[in-house]
């Protein structure tokens, strides 16, 4: 196949941005204009529509509504609790699709897909099952009850149930992002800096962490956001106790339940904040491998 | 680890012992052991009434629901969703950078303040849903009545498919960042035209990240329940979704019957994630480079 | 990776912290979803009233959500040291399950565990365009209804019960036409929502429906906080009393040591200053002639109320597995016709 050479990573040394005037492999500007237009049309109405719609609730009320929204006791409880949960989910799940997708991406054995399958499964179990699960495990009825008894270890209605949790429906998001990757770019990069004496971590950490960096940020962003946006599986295994355990997805609702449409919207839009660190972490990474690529006359790609 | 060696292509490169070991005992611990506590609690109905169960017309239907709807709302976001990771990748426009921070934004609102804004929009009396009414300015289109969207089934394929946006444009993305410009340049040299240069060089090398992000758009979409029930009308054999039943199930105190339903839907998705997988790994095999 | 460190502290520290006060002691109310303004202004009343007597401060925790499913919670293990639910079958479920509470629970507290009630009434639109009275109303040609799954959700099984007991009198004991009937009120549902506030917001955000089935304190409630201007409050001829019962858990309260404080806790929802307060959040109390405020208790329509230990109900043991089990009455109605 022609298409054997498309991802050498090592012979991308000259290539410069995608984005630079470059007639032969660009569109006409109608063409660009046109798929522009569908594909902000199409964010319109699935993405930006409804975020408008939560800002416009939240800020409803004016913005003093909103901000005591967000200093109220509880809500503040329950967003010290969500950046606890995900600040360890997140840092498992990191490593966990380190280790995955190096196994499976950069290695041959039998049962690879049957491995990737598992890894996908928990993306497809309901989350209510998600939390049930655990509760079914470490629960005043579970299977492993006599194991926590004898620990002494609150695993439901506490933070580390939540915890497990969040993991759970948590933990494809890093490795199948860094998988379809790294099976792109193929094992050429990482053979060559082995024959060269390089070590396993050496390899890793200066050929093959470089060659994957925005599907890795991507991975982590994504695994982030959802770790704290996670209600169904968490609701499970809270215990919804007010000021306790109760993650701010949790909170949000009892606000709406309350009636307190504007203040429940209110606490949504700071999830929705994230983008910014998104925004804030790209550009960082951005600027700091600007300089790498300098040095070593890598392509931003 | 000569046992894990045995099955394994000899490779240069170091490490695979631990990555490997490391991936099973994680994936065993937080996946395996919790879903294999499920079956054994499912299996607590006995293969007569778990017979009955899966022949139940209301639960057959909530199940070709669920997977419909999830098949919709996943192929919708293969095409814009691909579209949408072209435009980042590919183009410049004002405000690109805010567009592309936005994309993770469906995992992070919980999915409850999701399912209650796309109520907002898309109910008869929102921006959107005032639209398609009879009295709407684009209702004529879809004859006396109208199109309603939500509280019936196309109102779950909305919350669905915004609720798996993310999957396949991030999926895409970081491999079209890697698409080497050379070749299409290369191809464009030996006469391509450019839709032959991108069907013919770079589709192949993005399909098994555009069927990475369906499986996983699929996955999500099947088990959401948080988004879909404010949407969904959830009237029984019409628009009820699989996880609500679970839910129904767990109200009854029945956690046997509950869990039934979940392996259930399990299983499918397992078959169904399973051989996209396969079908991932033979494209890779014919079109890429055999990994 | 000092930084690494030191965040990893940080957290050991702050779950560190968050652990006594979780060992305080307190007591923990597991209840159900309208409860919550009820609940927190009787929390600071009970609080003051417990220190009055020369006790040390009690702090109350709450948790809210789905009767049926905090019920769950409290069996898999989470310490409740009272619950507060809305359905006596929820309880019963607690006491089947563990060895917490005993089964004779409902003889404990007067009035079978129930220090307020409730009853359905209807909700609908400014001027009541669709004319709306009665139960045989809402099914007529056009008439939307708005009621949650009487499968999730505690309270709309008194919506579904209601409406029984008036075809069960229009009907003289029919129960087919009765069945009929309930089925009928079904079938003009629209969105079948999965909790009572979810209904609410469907009807009142969305303007879906002619008529919204709700707890009368839902409903006052709703007036209250969500335009008084918009919509009014219509009472059937007849409808449910809705007793929304309340226990100690006796396993947990021995285990932690707080049943003084909980018994008194319970106790205290029967005193003037209990039924006081829940008349002000719109349920009717239990004992309503030591309510201090009898103005309060004007704001209650009068109405027939059939209880659910009523001939025609049975009582919840024999209501819960007739009407709402898996294939019960209620599953019958959403069956496709043959």
């Amino acid at each position: 196949m022609a298409l054997e050479a498309v991802h050498m990573p090592a012979a991308d040394a000259t290539s410069a941005s995608p984005r630079a005037p470059r007639p032969v492999t660009t569109e006409s500007p109608l063409v660009k204009w046109l798929l522009t237009a569908v594909a902000l049309a199409f964010l319109a109405f699935f993405l930006f529509l409804p975020l408008v719609a939560v800002f416009a609730e939240a800020f409803r009320n004016g913005l003093d509504a909103y901000f005591a929204a967000l200093v109220e006791p509880d809500a503040l409880a329950a967003i010290w609790l969500t950046l606890i949960v995900a600040a360890i989910s997140v840092p498992l799940n990191l490593v966990f699709g380190l280790a995955a997708a190096w196994a499976i991406a950069k290695h041959d054995f039998k049962g690879k897909s049957l491995l990737l399958t598992l890894i996908d499964l928990p993306f497809s179990v309901s989350p209510v099952i998600a939390g049930l699960v655990f509760v079914l495990l470490f629960g005043a009825q579970g299977y492993l009850q006599p194991l926590v008894a004898w620990t002494g270890i609150k695993i439901v209605f506490a933070i580390p149930g939540i915890v497990l949790a969040t993991v759970f429906v948590t933990l494809p998001f890093v490795a199948r992002e860094l998988i379809p990757l790294m099976q792109e770019q193929g094992t050429g990069d990482e053979e060559a800096a082995v024959s060269l004496g390089a070590n396993g971590w050496q390899t890793f950490w200066r050929v093959t962490l470089p060659n994957v960096k925005w599907a890795l940020l991507y991975g982590v962003l994504l695994c982030n956001a959802r770790a704290m946006g996670e209600f169904g599986a968490v609701s499970v295994i809270s215990g919804k106790i007010r000021g306790f355990t109760n993650t701010m997805p949790l909170q949000i609702e009892i606000l709406y339940n309350e009636y307190a449409f504007s203040a429940a919207f209110a606490v949504s839009t700071l999830l929705a904040g994230l983008a910014f660190v998104t925004l804030g972490i790209k550009a960082v990474l951005e600027a700091r491998y600007a300089g790498d690529i300098a040095a070593t006359g890598r392509g931003r790609h | 680890m000569t046992q894990a060696l045995a099955f394994k292509r000899p490779s240069v490169i170091p490490g695979f012992g631990i990555a490997f070991g490391f991936t099973l005992f994680y994936l065993g611990a937080i996946v395996l052991i919790p879903l294999a506590a499920l079956i054994l609690r499912a299996a607590g109905v006995g293969f007569a009434e778990f017979l009955t169960l899966a022949t139940d017309p209301r639960v057959t239907g909530a199940l070709k629901l669920s997977f419909g709807a999830s098949f919709a709302a996943a192929a919708i976001n293969v095409v814009f969703g691909f579209l949408v990771a072209w435009v980042l990748v590919r183009y410049d426009f004002p405000g690109r950078r805010l567009v592309d921070a936005a994309i993770d934004l469906p995992f992070a609102l919980p999915t409850a303040v999701a399912g209650i804004a796309l109520t907002t929009l898309y109910a008869p009396n929102g921006w959107i849903g005032s639209l398609f009414t009879a009295s709407g300015p684009l209702g004529f289109l879809f004859g006396e009545s109208g199109l309603k969207i939500a509280y019936t089934p196309l109102g779950i394929v909305v919350a669905l498919t915004f609720v798996s946006l993310p999957f396949v444009v991030r999926t895409v993305q970081p491999v079209l960042e890697e698409v080497d410009i050379e070749l299409e340049q290369a191809a464009a040299t030996l006469g391509a035209n450019r839709w032959q240069t991108i069907t013919r060089v770079v589709l192949p090398a993005i399909v098994p990240a555009l069927l990475t992000g369906f499986a996983l758009a699929l996955a999500r979409a099947v088990g959401e329940y948080g988004s879909v029930i404010f949407i969904a009308g959830n009237i029984p054999y019409v628009s009820e979704i699989a996880p609500l039943l679970i839910v129904i199930r767990l109200e009854e105190f029945n956690y046997a019957g509950a869990t039934a339903v979940a392996a259930m839907m399990l299983g499918i998705s397992f078959i169904m994630l399973l051989v996209i997988n396969l079908i991932q790994a033979w494209s890779r095999r014919r079109f890429g480079h055999g990994a | 990776m000092p930084r690494f460190r030191t965040l990893a502290l940080a957290l050991l520290v702050s779950v560190g912290a968050a652990m006594p006060a979780l060992a305080q002691q307190t007591l923990l109310n597991v209840s159900y979803d309208p409860t919550r303004e009820l609940y927190r202004d009787y929390n600071a009343a009970f609080s003051k009233h417990w220190q009055a007597e020369g006790h040390d401060a009690v702090a109350v925790q709450m948790s809210h959500g789905g009767s049926g499913a905090q019920a769950r919670t409290v069996i898999d293990g989470l310490d409740a040291d009272v619950v507060t639910l809305a359905l006596q079958a929820d309880i019963d479920a607690i006491a089947k399950a563990t060895t917490k509470i005993p089964a004779d629970w409902r003889a404990r507290l007067p009035h079978n565990s129930a220090p307020y009630a409730s009853t359905i009434v209807f909700l609908v639109r400014k001027d009541n365009p669709k004319g709306i009275k009665d139960w045989g109303d809402l099914v007529k040609d056009g008439v939307e209804v708005i009621t949650p799954n009487p499968k999730t959700s505690g309270g709309a099984r008194w919506n579904y019960l209601a409406a029984w007991a008036y075809a069960n009198k229009a009907f003289g004991n029919d129960e087919a036409k009765t069945k009929e009937f309930v089925g009928e009120i079904y079938r003009h549902v629209p969105v079948l929502d999965t909790g009572a506030r979810g209904s609410t917001t469907t009807f009142v955000q969305r303007g879906i429906g002619d008529v919204l089935l709700a707890w009368e304190n839902e409903a006052f409630l709703a007036i209250e906080e969500l335009g008084p201007d918009q919509f009014e409050i219509v009472v059937p001829s007849i409808s449910i009393l809705a007793e929304p019962p309340v226990a100690l858990v006796d396993g947990n309260v021995d285990a932690k040591g707080t049943r003084e404080v909980a018994e008194a806790y319970l106790n205290y929802l029967y005193s003037p200053e209990g039924q006081t307060i829940a008349a002000k959040h719109f349920y009717r109390p239990s004992e309503p002639e030591t309510v201090t405020d009898q103005a309060l208790l004007q704001r209650f329509p009068d109405v027939e109320l059939v209880s659910i230990d009523d001939a025609q109900f049975g009582g919840w043991e024999k209501a819960q597995p007739t009407h709402f089990a898996d294939g019960g009455v209620f599953d019958t109605i959403f069956k496709p016709a043959n």
